[in-house]
């Protein structure tokens, strides 16, 4: 990084701790100690098994849930400070939940697109042109504009939920397990184009995920969580070095890290940084060319 | 927020009261409710007094959680009372503008408090102690007689168990919506009542719509593992009574007999 590194922070959190039923029986820490940054135009993907708290850690960055102690700045400034408007950082800091489709309710897609941008007081013209937008990011062609949401299939009724918070223009775009439920190339299809929305839109991209695979392919950046703390941050190829202690915490690799182990005992000259199929792909084929005698193995 | 209401006010301890069958505390509440009725004197209450503070000792339940339900009928009880002080013939004790309140008329509004206040706290004491499984549970074998008139006891008990059983998924799935929306920059509190109620839009559709859906979903579950309602069902944990349970039968008949005699005598 050339620039000024510091600069590039957009939200900034300090030791957040969140207790669920505090001073009764049933309390415990949903969240604890975790500290991160997100930078601009980064993707970065939070990975944890189920009950991790990653879930209750996103819905600090929009002020859905406050911290029981622990400090958010969005752009240098505090957002639990007096006056602080919480609902201009829902718009900046835009999360998209778990099955989000179950959110819809206007009585055909383009209204309920519309739904973000009139909340943020955008008159009817503006948060049409905007609604389009994002509904041509998700490649919903328009004659589903005038369609009830209730009539597309799965894959469709999510994009429309993500446009529905695409229309509010974020600077952060968080989506918890967007995944979920949708067959392999459903899941593609929303992860590439999640992908694009970084570079084509600028914006930084939290992806929560208990899929490695899902994670390993495009994040820049991982955070792990397990009991509600942060265990590992860093790129995904060194953190997947730790697939030992990954595997502690109930999460594993991805499976072809496990292959590349395997092939690399066999004797063979592979990267142990290899975290996708496409780059595993890529090292096999270049030894087989350059190393015609593998069955000397 | 909204997930910390709570519903079905079960307490959870483990007390005597507890472990009961809950055909004696269904049959106990009635017992309770109708000798409220017959001993309507001074004994009559100094009885059921008695009897309540010693179910809620029994109970373990802190009085507090008791108390916690009469806060709705305040408003009930302040309008019957306030009936009985003024609208009873008798001797004049106080003038209010044109309204008497007479000595008849306050002994009446006395007993009368006093049996609302028991009537909310004898029944509470029961869902204090009971899960609401349990309670359809003994609803179910309690009213099993009627289904000789064809009245689907089954049927009712169950249909009542899955709506007990889904309040928190509701409650849980209403939250979440409400959050989602709320990223999308809804606000439920801000403008007057209209305002408000439009405000709900976003919130009601979708949370119908997964009530369909989870009803569908448990419909199919269930035709799955071949449910076809109560005919030859067994249960994994079968109502049976013990020891403790005809000693509580015998304490209510104890009671009843005492609250019948007291009614008589005065």
């Amino acid at each position: 990084m050339t620039k000024d590194a510091k600069k590039d922070i957009i939200m900034r959190a300090e030791k957040l701790n969140y207790i669920y039923s505090r001073d009764t029986a049933f309390e415990h820490y949903a969240v604890k100690d975790v500290s991160f940054d997100i930078k601009n135009e980064e993707f970065i993907g939070i990975i944890g098994h189920t009950g991790s708290g990653k879930s209750t850690l996103i819905q600090h960055m929009n002020g859905l849930i406050k911290a029981t102690s622990g400090k958010i700045f969005f752009h240098d400034t505090d957002i639990y400070s007096e006056g602080y408007d919480m609902k201009k950082l829902r718009q900046k800091v835009g999360l998209v939940f778990q099955y989000p489709e179950h959110q819809l309710f206007e009585i055909d897609v383009l209204t309920d697109v519309c739904f973000g941008p009139k909340n943020q007081g955008l008159d009817d013209e503006q948060a049409k042109e905007r609604a389009r937008y994002a509904l041509s990011i998700v490649d919903i062609p328009e004659n589903f504009y005038k369609k009830s949401p209730f009539e597309l299939s799965g894959g469709q009724k999510r994009r429309v939920a993500i446009a529905g918070v695409l229309a509010m223009k974020p600077e952060i775009l968080v989506l918890d397990e967007p995944t979920a439920g949708l067959d392999p190339r459903g899941r593609d299809e929303i992860l590439d184009k999640v992908s694009q929305l970084r570079e084509s839109e600028h914006m930084s991209v939290v992806l929560v995920s208990h899929s490695m695979e899902d994670v390993a392919k495009y994040v820049d950046r991982l955070m792990v969580m397990s009991d509600g703390r942060k265990v590992f941050d860093d790129t995904p190829k060194v953190i997947f070095r730790h697939y030992k202690e990954l595997e502690k915490i109930g999460l594993s690799a991805p499976q072809i890290t496990y292959i590349i182990k395997r092939l690399r005992e066999e004797g063979l000259d592979l990267d142990e940084g290899i975290t996708t199929i496409e780059e595993a792909r890529e090292a096999i084929l270049g030894l087989l060319k350059n190393n015609k005698g593998l069955d000397d193995i | 927020m909204i997930r910390d209401i709570t519903l079905g006010q079960y307490y959870p301890v483990d007390s005597v009261l507890h472990r009961l069958d809950p055909r004696v505390k269904l049959f106990g509440t009635m017992i309770f409710l109708i000798a409220l009725f017959i001993g309507d004197s001074v004994p009559g209450y100094i009885l059921s007094t008695a009897f309540l503070l010693g179910v809620i000792l029994l109970s373990k339940v802190p009085f507090k959680f008791m108390v916690r339900g009469l806060k709705t009928v305040v408003l009930l009880l302040l309008v019957s009372v306030g009936f009985n002080i003024f609208l009873t013939e008798g001797d004049v004790v106080f003038k209010i503008w044109i309204f008497k309140a007479t000595r008849q008329g306050i002994i009446l509004a006395l007993f009368m408090g006093l049996r609302l206040i028991y009537l909310m706290i004898g029944s509470s004491v029961m869902t204090l102690t009971t899960t609401p499984n349990a309670l359809t549970d003994g609803l179910e074998k309690g009213l099993g007689f009627l289904k000789v008139i064809k009245v689907p006891v089954h049927e009712i008990a169950m249909m009542m168990s899955i709506a007990l059983r889904f309040i928190p998924v509701l409650i849980e799935e209403t939250d979440k919506i409400m959050k989602a929306q709320m990223a999308r920059g809804a606000d439920f509190e801000k403008g007057n009542l209209i305002q408000k109620a439009k405000a709900m839009i976003p919130l009601l559709v979708p949370l119908f719509i997964s009530a369909f859906r989870r009803a569908t979903d448990l419909a199919m579950a269930m035709e799955a593992r071949c449910y076809h309602g109560g005919a030859g069902r067994t249960k994994m944990k079968p109502l049976i009574y013990k020891k403790a349970d005809y000693i509580a039968y015998c304490v209510l008949f104890i009671y009843l007999f005492a609250a019948i005699a007291l009614g008589i005598l005065f």
